[in-house]
């Protein structure tokens, strides 16, 4: 697996981890753009989670009105370039193209939307206005898709929007875990920037809210709480060994890479543990970060793999191996670091699966990821009063997004229980309209 | 294979295929390229009075992706010196004697024209070109297609020539006038060999709206031009049908217009062409595109079994009738297949939008997407078909009893059974569906304007 020879500096690293849907030219997105249909109630609109109206976006590119496509992109969805690049548009937008029906290649959606998203951001052309003061102000609790989303359409409903963010950057798992060969962190912050000089939310950065007093003091400085808090560390396995070095979480993982890049080193012989996509993730940067083994485990079989295909394809071509009915029992340890897991079979039995007893196996390796899921934020929403979440950590809310506490909306994946970027956009957009109707009843 | 040759009006050449006078005729370093690829014959670029030419002269249309399916231009006639001309023409001959080499010529007197025709000749010139068709500059100065617009000067100034040629020649008419019929029996009062069709279409190809000026821009101005290629096709083979089945305008016809492609070139001989000139797609794809309608044409001959050129002219004219000649009683409706639809919908929106309601959608929750015809609202248009993307995905079926005695305007009128009032029964207008008016609005259409509300 000697395809990626370890990056020393950043345009190595930008070379191993080059854009899988890199910005169109002109050229391409007029030719491109020249297929679409334009079809009638068109299946990629109804697709697309937050309804963007492709087909006039796509005429709009088509009839050189680059910025009237970003205007309708950005209608529907405040992330418009970062979605055109990081969206599974196979499952959604791309994957409902009535191309697909005649098998012809779908209509390049994404990397449309990138185009003229990305026009109107460089270009700086001023898409947004906020909404005429109404002396409501709103607490937004997160900075990620979900939060920056809510305050945007916050702001232009007139409300006054404080962000509070724990980390030094907004967007989220946008910048700090999507896959840095779909997206580049100037891309991310350019967009973010963008949103926040035309709509004049406040972020306040490295501002955790972790304490009842501080929702307590919010409670009382704000009309309203929108929860864009996402989800929390990485699962534990409760195995032994799982302390040892060289043993991470696949969410730490890829926020360390995202941000220290070429500085982060894989190990030599990788081993992820997990079947969705943020393992097939973790296993082709680890590759791309010149690992030369790099092994992706899964308990379950290949078929029942939580990951989309093309992902798993996308982490195949960069040569991971893939090693399905397998279940770790206990990483073994050399001086102290991680050398190997000891594995045990699994199968399915009556649609149970089971461990088969005596065929434990060590596969040796000197960096263990453990791409196993999030754990919820349920201590932090214990503190606040009447707030419930269902039997999975997840807040109970309504079609408003409106919690069970009445001035608390959520939504994104601390709602959703993890999805995709554009999920938590589309949704925290519906709950910035609940926030109104709920403090504007007549409006 | 084919015998490909013709002889059109006395002018005989090894294919069909010959270069319109214009830029790709320009030179005889051009036409000698042209011939070496395997065009059979060359109109060569205007010989006649001295002009100047602007600089920025040529405007294109696209559509979508595609460029120049229309081209415009204002370029006058040549304006290299006549001697330059004559001596390239003789130097081609020499090399290419089988090839047809056609001298276009436009001049203003009839002293000037005798001398012309006979400096084309002398050159070995296999026939004549009267250009009374250049709808720009010329037209200014009394000559082109101020020419071919006033027929009694057509043929005054045919019949000059006429008079002094010893080779055959063609007549080139403008299409800027209301009826082609009326030059083209112009040209034959005036003992012309041949006519040819259509010169390009007085034009203006779009607008800079940042500028406010026309295309082609000379120094922040523009005029209008004349305008060829792919989009003028369907307007010259009418034109070209209108002459050929004139029983006045019993001479061969050059047709012109919009030809890139062997099947472009075979309408227009089924339609009553004996040569095909072409311009726009040399411009734009160069002299090699011959090869392509050359094997198409060859390909086509063989698999219908025609021997020659001639065997095929006007074969379907005697199927283009007038409107008031067809059968009332035949009857179409559009059929979906299932297996090929993509669910598109667009034969759905158009029929609902710009037909007559005729086309179901299925219900949405179920996910199915395939569209259905009411048989009843279906009038027979077409529409749905055309605009369908898939091939062969909606065709239309007969409906009629095709046993029955047809039944034509032509012979209601002489029946006396045409309709004497708006749409009355016998006319067929009463009893297809129409929704009433506001049904409109219970539909909840997707593509309601959203923007504004806020």
């Amino acid at each position: 697996m000697a395809e990626f020879k370890r990056p020393k500096n950043k345009s190595e690293y930008e070379k191993n981890f080059a854009q899988e849907y890199p910005l169109m030219n002109d050229t391409e997105a007029h030719y491109e753009s020249s297929r679409c249909l334009f079809c009638y109630d068109a299946p990629c609109i109804n697709a697309c989670p937050t309804g963007i109206d492709i087909p006039l976006f796509i005429k709009q590119i088509n009839t050189t009105n680059v910025i009237g496509a970003a205007k309708t992109i950005y209608e529907s969805n405040y992330f418009g370039a970062a979605c055109g690049k990081v969206c599974p548009t196979e499952v959604l937008c791309e994957g409902a193209c009535v191309y697909n029906h005649q098998d012809v290649k779908p209509i390049d959606i994404g990397r449309l939307q990138n185009y003229a998203s990305q026009k109107a951001i460089e270009s700086n052309a001023k898409l947004f206005k906020a909404g005429k003061s109404n002396r409501r102000k709103v607490a937004v609790i997160g900075a990620g898709p979900a939060g920056i989303a809510a305050a945007c359409e916050l702001r232009t409903l007139g409300y006054k929007v404080d962000v509070f963010e724990a980390k030094a950057h907004p967007s989220g798992l946008t910048i700090y875990g999507v896959a840095p060969y779909k997206i580049t962190n100037e891309e991310v912050l350019d967009e973010m920037a963008y949103l926040e000089k035309q709509l004049g939310f406040n972020v306040h950065y490295k501002k955790a809210i972790k304490s009842k007093k501080q929702l307590a003091q919010l409670e009382k400085d704000y009309h309203a709480v929108f929860l864009g808090i996402g989800l929390g560390e990485t699962r534990k396995l409760k195995i032994a060994g799982e302390d040892l070095e060289g043993c991470h979480g696949a969410v730490e993982f890829i926020e360390k890479l995202r941000m220290k890049q070429h500085k982060v080193k894989a190990g030599d012989k990788v081993i992820v543990l997990g079947g969705g996509n943020t393992a097939m993730d973790a296993a082709s940067e680890t590759a791309r970060l010149g690992a030369s083994e790099v092994v992706l485990a899964y308990r379950r079989s290949k078929e029942a793999k939580g990951a989309y295909s093309f992902e798993y394809d996308l982490a195949k071509q960069v040569g991971v191996k893939g090693l399905f009915n397998v279940t770790p029992v206990r990483l073994m340890s050399k001086k102290g670091k991680v050398a190997g897991v000891k594995f045990i079979r699994t199968e399915s039995k009556k649609g149970k699966l089971v461990e088969v007893k005596g065929s434990e196996f060590v596969v040796d390796c000197d960096m263990v990821i453990k791409a196993t899921g999030q754990s919820k934020r349920v201590e932090f929403l214990k503190m606040i009063d009447g707030l419930e979440v269902d039997s999975k950590g997840r807040i109970i809310a309504n079609d408003a997004f409106q919690t069970t506490n009445p001035k608390y909306f959520a939504a994104g994946d601390s709602v959703n229980g993890g999805a995709e970027v554009v999920n938590a956009v589309a949704e925290a957009k519906i709950a910035a309209q609940g926030i109104h109707k709920y403090l504007f009843p007549n409006a | 294979m084919a015998d490909l040759s013709v002889n059109f009006g006395g002018i005989k050449a090894p294919n069909p295929f010959w270069l319109a006078s214009a830029p790709p005729t320009n030179s005889g370093y051009q036409v000698m390229k042209a011939f070496d690829a395997g065009w059979g014959g060359a109109v060569w670029k205007t010989l006649g009075v001295p002009v100047v030419n602007v600089s920025s002269r040529y405007g294109g249309v696209n559509y979508k992706d595609k460029r120049l399916i229309g081209l415009n231009n204002i370029e006058l006639i040549t304006d290299r010196p006549l001697k330059d001309n004559l001596r390239e023409i003789e130097e081609v001959k020499k090399r290419f004697p089988n090839h047809a080499v056609i001298a276009s010529l436009m001049v203003e007197t009839k002293e000037q024209w005798e001398q012309i025709v006979r400096d084309s000749e002398n050159a070995g010139a296999d026939g004549i070109e009267l250009n009374f068709g250049c709808p720009h500059g010329m037209c200014e100065r009394g000559m082109g297609s101020a020419v071919g617009q006033e027929p009694k000067v057509l043929e005054t100034i045919t019949r000059w020539v006429t008079d002094v040629a010893k080779v055959p020649v063609i007549v080139k008419l403008t299409p800027n006038i209301s009826d082609i019929t009326v030059p083209a029996q112009a040209a034959v009062s005036g003992n012309a060999d041949a006519i040819s069709l259509i010169n390009t279409i007085q034009s203006i190809v779009g607008v800079d709206i940042d500028n406010f000026v026309p295309y082609p821009i000379v120094d922040g101005k523009s005029t209008n031009g004349g305008y060829c290629g792919p989009a003028v096709k369907p307007i010259a083979l009418n034109m070209l049908k209108n002459c050929a089945q004139h029983a006045n305008v019993n001479i061969p016809i050059s047709g012109i217009g919009g030809i890139e492609t062997w099947r472009d070139a075979v309408e227009f001989i089924l339609l009553g062409a004996g040569s095909v000139q072409v311009c726009t797609a040399v411009m734009h794809y160069g002299f090699g595109i011959i090869r392509e309608m050359l094997y198409g044409l060859d390909e086509y001959m063989d698999s219908k079994g025609f021997e020659t050129i001639d065997s095929m002219i006007g074969k379907a004219l005697p199927n283009v009738l007038n409107w008031e000649e067809l059968n009332l009683n035949y009857k179409v409706v559009a059929s979906i297949e299932d297996e090929k639809c993509i669910g598109c919908q667009l034969c759905y929106t158009a029929c609902e939008d710009g037909a007559h309601q005729a086309i179901a959608l299925p219900i949405a929750e179920n996910g199915e997407r395939v569209p259905t015809i009411i048989e009843e609202n279906c009038v027979g248009c077409n529409l749905c078909s055309l605009v369908c993307p898939v091939e062969e995905c909606i065709t239309m079926e007969r409906r009629d009893d095709e046993s029955k005695k047809q039944i034509t305007w032509q012979e209601r009128t002489k029946k006396g059974t045409i309709p004497n009032t708006f749409n009355d029964q016998r006319g067929g207008g009463v009893g297809h569906y129409i929704p009433s008016p506001a049904d409109a609005l219970k539909k909840n259409e997707k593509y309601k304007i959203k923007r504004g509300k806020n």
